[in-house]
């Protein structure tokens, strides 16, 4: 069986990083300014290629937290969206570019990420208490209601907070629609040490996020330290959402749909789930940046249009399967 | 061969107390089991040994405080199956009687050769190679109560705690899954405590019962000692007959009352 499993796990790495790099080439060729010339060099590097690097950082890591949340809340329902990672970030978002990006253009680290992630984080613990409260027969739901709760509110704060801050409403909703499609190095460069510091830290659990599936009291018997291990991956996990929500805007179902279909195809040991889902979940947001260039040239399709469009009946799909299973 | 000596242990939840203080030495090799009525204290001191709730008292293995051990030293010392494992269905046999060497791997690191061998060897003494790639969601009752057995075996813990190993098992699978643990105990010196409803079951396998009640020990001794009719008449509010037959098994069965 050994033998066996580690052929077929080989089998899937490679896969997904070839199409990783099938992935990468398309996404520098396709485009409206046609293919890769010596006459738009100009543009492939500075529009096509921050470009795709940033959906690649941005789908690699709304995926790896999204399979992360998934085993340290063992509850397959969940992702940085709907936990209100996502919302929580964006309140976060908001109160800077209420503030002010000129004021605070001139502080030697930028406030964006670091303020997404404070929000992101105040509003997953807020999810986990609340849905642990009312959540003591295990129920996945629960914690998808208590995020849907938290969602609303912190929407509603940042709707007021808009309201207050009229001159700010056009930056923030095209902030909260994405910045995909405009990327510059800078973005790349401003998200990239969060997602490392994040990515390396989620990958050295991957073996605890194993333990974890039987449950908090078996684990501890096990000798985990279940609540520290906890605290540690929400933490690395809503620092790289935070980051990548920062400059990507609200993306949602990208962190639900990748891990399944990571688990579908190589098993659902932690130790290949999250790795794949790393590469996968890259893959993928770069496949699905492609057709919002060409769709309707001029004008773009918000990536976040397109992933719910595909995320949306999938989750629905997951739900039932789900249901039928309890 | 370890032994396990419980001093005064006791156990609180919301200032009601679960468990009153609990003393009794467990020999090396020895298999106590815990009955009594639903709520008596069983599981706590089960949990309690295993460091999963709080507890005042002193719970040593070999005549160390188990509290000075960090969770992982803690885990090579005593394995736990709880009343209802949590077997994921979508792990496989093997990867889940692997969790039970995690006692054994470093904070970052991953199971070695060794810990994979030692799986292996766990399988085959409990005649579950066939199963090591099965998924657990397609396994009987009876062979995920052996591969849970399997799981605390990889542990390689001396004192292994069982909370109501047979409670959802037909009498086959009880009988065997007890005769594993029994076989078990023989070969690697296990000290066991478990926790058990059924009593004749619970007289046939134990070296020694404790009758708890409401969280205070009212009986220990061997089966002949504590199943007597009127002290279970008392604790249980059951009426039984107790029926000792010649190789001195203690039968309990109940009494109907309208005949």
């Amino acid at each position: 069986m050994n033998v066996h499993d580690v052929t077929r796990r080989r089998w899937w790495t490679i896969a997904a990083v070839a199409a990783f790099f099938v992935a990468v080439i398309l996404g520098v060729m396709i485009g409206p300014a046609g293919r890769v010339s010596s006459a738009n060099w100009d543009i492939i590097w500075n529009v096509r290629m921050p470009r795709v690097a940033l959906a690649g950082i941005v789908g690699a890591m709304l995926s790896l937290a999204g399979a992360s949340y998934q085993g340290v809340f063992r509850n397959p329902l969940v992702d940085p969206y709907l936990l209100g990672v996502a919302a929580g970030a964006g309140l976060g978002a908001t109160i800077i570019f209420a503030i002010g990006r000129q004021a605070t253009s001139g502080w030697p680290v930028d406030p964006l990420p670091l303020v997404s992630f404070v929000g992101g984080l105040v509003a997953v613990m807020i999810t986990y208490l609340v849905g642990a409260a009312f959540g003591a027969s295990r129920s996945s739901v629960t914690l998808v209601l208590a995020g849907v709760a938290v969602v609303s509110l912190f929407t509603a704060i940042q709707t007021f907070v808009l309201q207050r801050n009229n001159d700010v409403i056009r930056e923030v909703y095209s902030w909260i629609l994405g910045r995909v499609s405009n990327a510059t190095w800078a973005d790349v460069r401003l998200v990239l040490p969060y997602v490392i510091v994040s990515s390396v830290v989620l990958l050295l659990h991957r073996r605890h996020l194993d333990l974890f599936r039987v449950g908090d009291d078996e684990a501890a018997s096990l000798g985990s330290d279940v609540a520290r291990i906890r605290i540690v991956v929400v933490i690395a996990a809503t620092m790289g959402t935070a980051a990548v929500v920062s400059v990507s805007g609200l993306i949602g179902f990208v962190g639900v749909i990748v891990p399944h279909a990571v688990r579908m195809l190589a098993g659902a040991s932690y130790r290949r789930v999250l790795p794949l889902s790393l590469i996968v979940g890259a893959t993928f947001l770069i496949l699905v940046d492609i057709p919002g260039r060409v769709l309707q040239d001029p004008a773009e399709t918000p990536i976040g249009v397109v992933t719910a469009f595909f995320g949306a009946p999938f989750f629905i799909v997951l739900l039932r399967s789900k249901k039928s299973m309890a | 061969m370890s032994s396990l000596h419980l001093d005064a242990v006791s156990v609180t939840y919301d200032r009601r107390v679960a468990l009153a203080p609990f003393t009794s030495d467990v020999r090396s090799g020895e298999w106590l089991c815990l009955i009594g009525p639903n709520g008596a204290g069983k599981s706590s001191i089960l949990r309690a040994i295993a460091g999963l709730v709080p507890h005042d008292g002193v719970i040593a293995v070999d005549g160390a405080p188990l509290s000075i051990r960090s969770a992982r030293r803690r885990a090579t010392l005593v394995a736990y199956v709880p009343q209802s494992p949590v077997l994921p269905d979508d792990m496989t046999a093997f990867e889940y009687v692997l969790l039970g060497r995690s006692p054994y791997v470093s904070y970052f690191g991953h199971e070695s050769r060794h810990d994979r061998a030692m799986v292996q060897s766990v399988l085959e003494r409990l005649d579950l190679v066939s199963f090591a790639g099965r998924h657990l969601g397609t396994l009987s009752g009876g062979e995920r109560q052996r591969l849970v057995i399997a799981r605390a075996l990889a542990q390689e813990a001396p004192v292994l705690l069982l909370d109501e190993p047979t409670s959802a098992l037909d009498i086959g699978h009880q009988q065997q899954a007890l005769e594993l643990v029994d076989r078990l105990r023989r070969e690697h010196g296990l000290t066991v405590v478990s926790a058990m409803h059924d009593l004749t079951l619970a007289g046939l396998y134990a070296d020694r019962l404790a009758l708890l009640h409401e969280g205070h020990l009212v009986a220990m001794g061997d089966a002949a000692h504590v199943l007597r009719a009127e002290t279970l008449s008392e604790f249980y509010g059951a009426s039984v007959t107790v029926h000792q037959q010649d190789d001195g098994t203690v039968v309990v069965i109940p009494r109907r009352s309208l005949q």
